[in-house]
């Protein structure tokens, strides 16, 4: 049996693919993105296990709310446990229960392939599209986020692509214009979603006294955000 | 007009009229009009009356020199030549009266509080009649005086209009006033020959007052110009025929929630019926409906400072039930049910009247998406599940105040407030005594072991507290409606009942969520009282977690639902005024603050003074995983064990809701379906920005008419008292980020 390493769950997610979702956290992720809102899921809480039957003996009490909506699981990087998520998907799909996995794509497809295919969507975090900028940003290469995307174009497994704009790192013109031609090419991506930064999460980071490089950094203004959307053609 | 014939014809029976003749509309919004000219000019004329009415002092004028009565004042209008629908309460609009004999104290008082006198020809009157009020005290035993003073149990109509009936005024349009006189009157003959006891002369002497109230309903309209002793011949005589038998009750009654019923459907077939006929447009049947929405915005009843400020603002609770299915299967969701809703986009957002969706996963796609986007603009409906209702009180019942279904010209309740159980269980811990005045009011309690505090014996001791507590409590309320039919009968509205009706003792519970964590905390956390120098415990340590209230969680919803079983079944045993069956709701309104600002630390961690949650609502911020983790420990919460209703109430930020406006209205459906399949039985809902509240906190002339909706009803923002406001904020925004 796997044992899934877990955070929490939250019951009620209207912004994590369609419908309403239960949303699964799960703990553990290879990046540090500075704008994380979730840096208390960066450590794989190994106190904190579960099994998939115990996990969709928590999600099955919400049926009457997500059947049209669905389970989405999100962390942390639920890739890491690439195995938990396969064997969790089966049993919702067992279940008749929509999935979708929110991944920054960081993950090597030799462990996480699998259980791409399984899950019915796949919420795609782009962090930055240059090399560089996302090592600063993340802490990582972004190699695997386009090999991860190739596949599921491969596949034609949908994508919802998602990213996140932060002014002085990714919310620059040039930057969002590259990506969006990038990501014109692919007929698997069904909707991309831009997230302007927000700090509600950074207290989270001063209850774990870590430091948090973006003071001073504001979220995006109104016309930042649809100047950018412009650039993306979303209406 | 043309009307299918059936029973309806031969008794008093508006049910049957209904289910033969109304038509189901599975549409969408797409015919609905905007306001006309002149409702928007009339609409103009009201708002610049309530900024006035806001500026001074939230009463625009009191005519303290005359006692209402159905027909004390003559005609009053807004803007004769604008209004399609007449009738005002005074000669003037927004002007107050007297309604004395719920008791003469509390006009006294409210009198006082304006600036305002009570001529001596009226208050000499009160020196030879008695009013409820007094009656009452009269008869008070000194348990029950402390048990007020102390708040245990609270907010009992024992100084005003006790309300919560509803008058089957649907009648009056339908039959005509001339029909139902002649229909009391054989129903008072009818008893001529029985031998004449007390409970048989009281029903004959009530009957004799109905028949009485309806001739002075008749002559009231009369002031307007109308004569309603025969049917009304189209749609707007039916709503006006309907208006009049309305303005009657609030003239004689100032009771606490005057509910209005279920109108909208009933009312549909005149509409269609002209529609078809030519005799009306769209746009005319529309603006009929705004300016009667308009008349119940602008119910008034003059009130002390403090009944305010428990009740926030100045609520009247016209409480209209609109959709929910038929018995025969087809769902009640007309074009009507459509533009009663449509007047909060018409003439925008307001508390009343209290629209109330009754809910099933089986109203038509297209209604349910509609009501969604109403309520994501507006916060102004609230929705009660038709499929609990229905299998209780069948498929005419309307909602009394916010939650109490009863079945209209039926039933009707003697209305109970509240006993607080929070208060209940720290006399548990204190020997039965009060946990900040130190006095006894339960004996024989004994006192609660030294050290942490023991499930078992806290149980034991909290049962012996509520079987102490609920034969106080019935016996006081046997007192309260006693009196009340004696000194203070709702005449009209009875006269709008059947002669035979099923009667209810509604008790109810506040602080059910404080009492749940509680015993949870007790049960699997470490617990020990703190007690001052007098030996009564003020406060607790707790050390460890325990379950919470409101995270889906078995181990302590299931505390929960033992509670509720455990005080209802308790109620229930008790004997009662008039064979009444006692009922529970788990409904605070907005009192949840005053409560707790009269309630002690409780053994969760809450601590003295601090709010309750609203209703059945769990702790602010004790929710973890989310409104639908909360929503299905709420929806445990046995129904049959509260069949006076449970209310919950749902904040949440636009943005928490879905990206697009279609996604919002879709998962908001998706919400409520939900809830009601788990067998959830009254949810508000509140789709608001934090932002927004705190703006209108500071700037309240810029949100007039912003609404928000707390346990059971809809209240105006910025009529709140600061502190509640804040209380509003400071609750649960389900937000995820």
């Amino acid at each position: 049996m796997t044992y899934g390493y877990f955070h929490s769950y939250e019951s009620f997610g209207a912004v994590d693919g369609p419908g309403i979702r239960f949303v699964v956290f799960l703990s553990g992720c290879p990046l540090q993105c500075l704008y994380c809102h979730n840096p208390d899921t960066w450590v794989q809480n190994t106190k904190n296990k579960i099994t998939a039957d115990e996990l969709i003996a928590k999600v099955l009490p919400y049926k009457n709310f997500i059947s049209s909506g669905g389970v989405t699981i999100s962390g942390g990087e639920p890739l890491l446990q690439a195995e938990f998520c396969e064997e969790f998907i089966l049993k919702c799909k067992k279940n008749n229960l929509h999935t979708a996995i929110d991944t920054s794509g960081a993950i090597s497809l030799d462990i996480s392939k699998k259980a791409i295919e399984l899950a019915d969507l796949i919420l795609l975090d782009v962090k930055d599209i240059d090399e560089e900028d996302c090592i600063k940003l993340t802490g990582k290469s972004n190699k695997n986020t386009f090999a991860t995307l190739e596949y599921c174009e491969k596949i034609k497994k949908p994508v919802w692509i998602r990213h996140v704009l932060l002014p002085q790192y990714t919310l620059k013109k040039d930057k969002l214009e590259r990506l969006s031609q990038y990501l014109e090419g692919f007929s698997c991506i069904e909707k991309i979603e831009l997230l302007p930064y927000h700090i509600m999460g950074k207290y989270k980071w001063d209850e774990l006294c870590m430091p948090y490089a973006l003071d001073g950094i504001e979220p995006p203004t109104d016309k930042e955000v649809a100047e950018a959307k412009a650039i993306f053609k979303i209406t | 007009m043309k009307f299918n014939n059936g029973i309806w014809n031969n008794e008093i029976n508006v049910r049957d009229f209904i289910v033969k003749n109304y038509t189901p509309y599975d549409g969408d919004e797409g015919f609905l009009v905007p306001p006309t000219k002149k409702t928007k000019k009339l609409w103009n004329k009201v708002l610049a009356l309530l900024k006035e009415e806001r500026h001074r002092g939230g009463v625009y004028d009191i005519d303290e020199k005359t006692i209402s009565t159905i027909t004390s004042h003559s005609s009053g209008y807004i803007d004769k030549d604008l209004e399609e629908i007449v009738g005002l309460q005074t000669d003037e609009p927004l002007k107050r009266a007297i309604q004395p004999f719920g008791g003469i104290r509390m006009v006294h008082t409210s009198l006082k509080a304006y600036n305002k006198e009570l001529p001596p020809e009226i208050d000499n009157i009160f020196k030879y009649r008695k009013t409820h009020n007094d009656g009452v005290f009269d008869v008070y035993t000194d348990d029950m005086k402390k048990a007020r003073h102390s708040g245990i149990i609270t907010g009992l109509p024992d100084a005003y209009g006790r309300g919560r009936i509803i008058g089957d005024y649907r009648r009056v349009p339908l039959y005509g006033v001339d029909k139902l006189i002649e229909e009391k009157i054989k129903a008072k003959k009818s008893h001529d020959f029985e031998p004449m006891y007390g409970d048989l002369i009281k029903d004959i002497e009530e009957i004799s007052e109905q028949i009485k109230s309806l001739k002075e309903l008749k002559e009231m309209a009369s002031f307007y110009g109308f004569d309603i002793s025969k049917p009304a011949k189209d749609t707007k005589e039916a709503f006006q025929w309907l208006y009049f038998a309305y303005l009657a009750a609030i003239k004689e009654q100032n009771g606490a929630a005057m509910s209005i019923g279920r109108i909208s459907t009933f009312l549909d077939i005149y509409a269609e019926e002209d529609l078809k006929n030519g005799v009306y447009t769209e746009e005319e049947i529309q603006e009929i409906v705004d300016h009667f929405v308009m008349k119940l915005r602008m119910v008034r009843f003059l009130r002390t400072p403090a009944y305010d400020e428990l009740f926030s603002g100045d609520p009247t609770w016209v409480t209209e039930a609109i959709a929910g299915m038929c018995e025969d299967g087809r769902h009640m969701v007309t074009k009507m049910s459509y533009r009663f809703l449509h007047t909060l986009v018409n003439l925008g957002p307001a508390p009343e009247p209290n629209l109330t969706v009754l809910w099933s996963n089986r109203l038509p796609a297209n209604f349910k998406e509609f009501c969604a986007k109403i309520s994501i603009e507006t916060s102004s409906i609230q929705y009660e599940s038709d499929e609990l209702m229905r299998e209780k009180f069948g498929d005419d019942y309307g909602i009394a105040c916010c939650v109490s279904a009863m079945k209209i010209g039926k039933q009707m309740q003697f209305f109970g407030a509240r006993a607080n159980l929070a208060k209940a269980l720290l006399y548990a811990l204190n020997d039965g005594c009060d946990e900040i005045s130190g006095e006894k009011l339960c004996e024989g309690v004994g006192p609660i072991s030294d050290g942490p505090l023991k499930f078992d014996e806290v149980l034991e001791k909290f049962d012996y507290v509520s079987e102490w507590l609920t034969k106080l409590y019935i016996n006081t309320l046997n007192i309260i409606h006693f009196m009340h039919d004696k000194y203070c009968y709702e005449r009209v509205q009875m006269a709008l009942h059947d002669e035979e009706i099923v009667r209810t003792s509604a008790c109810g519970i506040a602080g059910l969520s404080v009492v749940i964590d509680s015993l949870s905390a007790i049960k699997y956390a470490k617990v020990t009282p703190i007690k001052n120098e007098n030996g009564l415990i003020v406060d607790y340590e707790i050390e460890g977690d325990y379950p919470q209230f409101g995270n889906n969680d078995s181990r302590v919803d299931e505390i929960g639902t033992m509670i509720v079983e455990r005080f209802m079944t308790r109620l229930s045993k008790r004997r009662t005024y008039r064979n009444s069956i006692p009922t529970m709701s788990i409904l605070t309104i907005t009192s949840n603050v005053v409560y707790g600002k009269k309630t002690g630390s409780t053994p969760d961690g809450r601590k003295a003074g601090e709010p309750f949650a609203p209703g059945a609502n769990p702790m602010h911020g004790r929710d973890k995983n989310g409104c639908i983790a909360s929503m299905l420990s709420v929806a445990k919460i046995p129904y049959d064990f509260a069949e006076d209703g449970i209310s919950y109430t749902f904040s949440i930020i636009p943005d928490a809701l879905g990206k697009t406006e279609e996604s919002k209205a879709k998962n908001l459906v998706s919400l409520l379906d939900g809830y009601i399949k788990e067998k959830g039985h009254h949810m508000n809902v509140n789709v608001l920005n934090r932002e927004t509240l705190i703006d209108a906190m500071d700037h309240p002339e810029k949100y007039p008419q912003l609404t928000i909706r707390v346990s059971g009803y809809a209240v105006n923002f910025i009529r709140l008292s600061r502190e509640q406001q804040l209380d509003v904020i400071h609750r649960t925004f389900h937000s995820m980020i």
